[in-house]
């Protein structure tokens, strides 16, 4: 792609990424959530395939954070299987690192640190959806690999960008 | 005569369509209210998450959201598969690309 594109998209790469990880991490407390945030990461990394070519990521990387996000999010099921599967064992309990944190009814500003499972969830879902649409979209970016992008890359060469 | 049929059976649609809007009750106003009410006004005490949306979709819904990753699982193993032979020709034409652009030496 040209400099102009190159140089807006490294300005708005990351901070679409970091807007992507507040959603994800602020799931609990405001609208979005783990899959609306991994999507926006994931369209941040979009936006730098298309900008600088598809041989900037390797794609074990998101194999490896899918695998991970959904054995973390299977993981966080089972935990609570002293009562049934999927209980919220840790809300409420206190400890603010396992997000236990006690938020009462009619919460105006809710506690980082509160909803026990469901930050974690959050978290492990995005992790799984950045790395499942980020594989998507950089198999179809290699696989589509055509004349077309050669000779848009001779061209470049030709004259120098 | 085929427009005409498609036509009665439009008329036929679009009058149910409007007999339901007709009868239909106010918005927001939903017939049960118990599940509703029961998610709003226990949802932050009982999870802790003030989100009641996350709250419902990560532990009262937690099997659903399971299922929902699950499927985006498979669909990415569908696409890698789908496009596994020419995934394989393009990053050889790459990894040529790449030694060409070695050699030569990127301008940029």
């Amino acid at each position: 792609m040209s400099k102009i594109v190159r140089g807006m998209a490294s300005i708005l790469y990351p901070l679409i990424a970091v807007f992507g990880g507040y959603l994800v991490l602020h799931g609990h407390l405001t609208p979005g959530g783990g899959f609306q945030g991994g999507a926006v990461v994931a369209s941040a990394i979009a936006l730098a395939v298309v900008a600088y070519g598809s041989g900037l990521y390797k794609k074990g990387i998101f194999s490896g954070f899918e695998s991970f996000g959904l054995l973390l999010f299977i993981a966080l099921g089972f935990v609570g299987m002293s009562c049934y599967f999927f209980t919220n064992v840790f809300a409420n309990t206190g400890t603010i690192v396992l997000f236990g944190q006690v938020v009462s009814y009619g919460t105006t500003s809710p506690p980082f640190f509160s909803g026990g499972t469901v930050p974690m969830m959050n978290m492990a879902v995005g992790f799984e959806v950045v790395g499942g649409l980020s594989l998507i979209i950089l198999a179809l970016a290699q696989a589509s690999f055509d004349d077309e992008t050669e000779v848009e890359k001779e061209v470049e060469k030709e004259v120098g960008l | 005569m085929r427009r005409s049929v498609a036509f009665v059976g439009l008329l036929i649609v679009a009058a149910s369509l409007l007999y339901a809007a007709y009868y239909m009750r106010g918005f927001g106003e939903p017939e049960h209210t118990a599940m509703d009410d029961y998610f709003i006004n226990n949802a932050q005490n009982e999870t802790g998450a003030s989100n009641v949306v996350t709250s419902i979709v990560f532990d009262y819904r937690g099997y659903d959201t399971l299922g929902e990753a699950t499927v985006l699982f498979s669909a990415v193993t569908g696409v890698l598969v789908a496009v596994r032979r020419s995934l394989k020709r393009g990053m050889d034409v790459e990894k040529g690309m790449d030694a060409k652009k070695d050699n030569g030496g990127d301008g940029s």
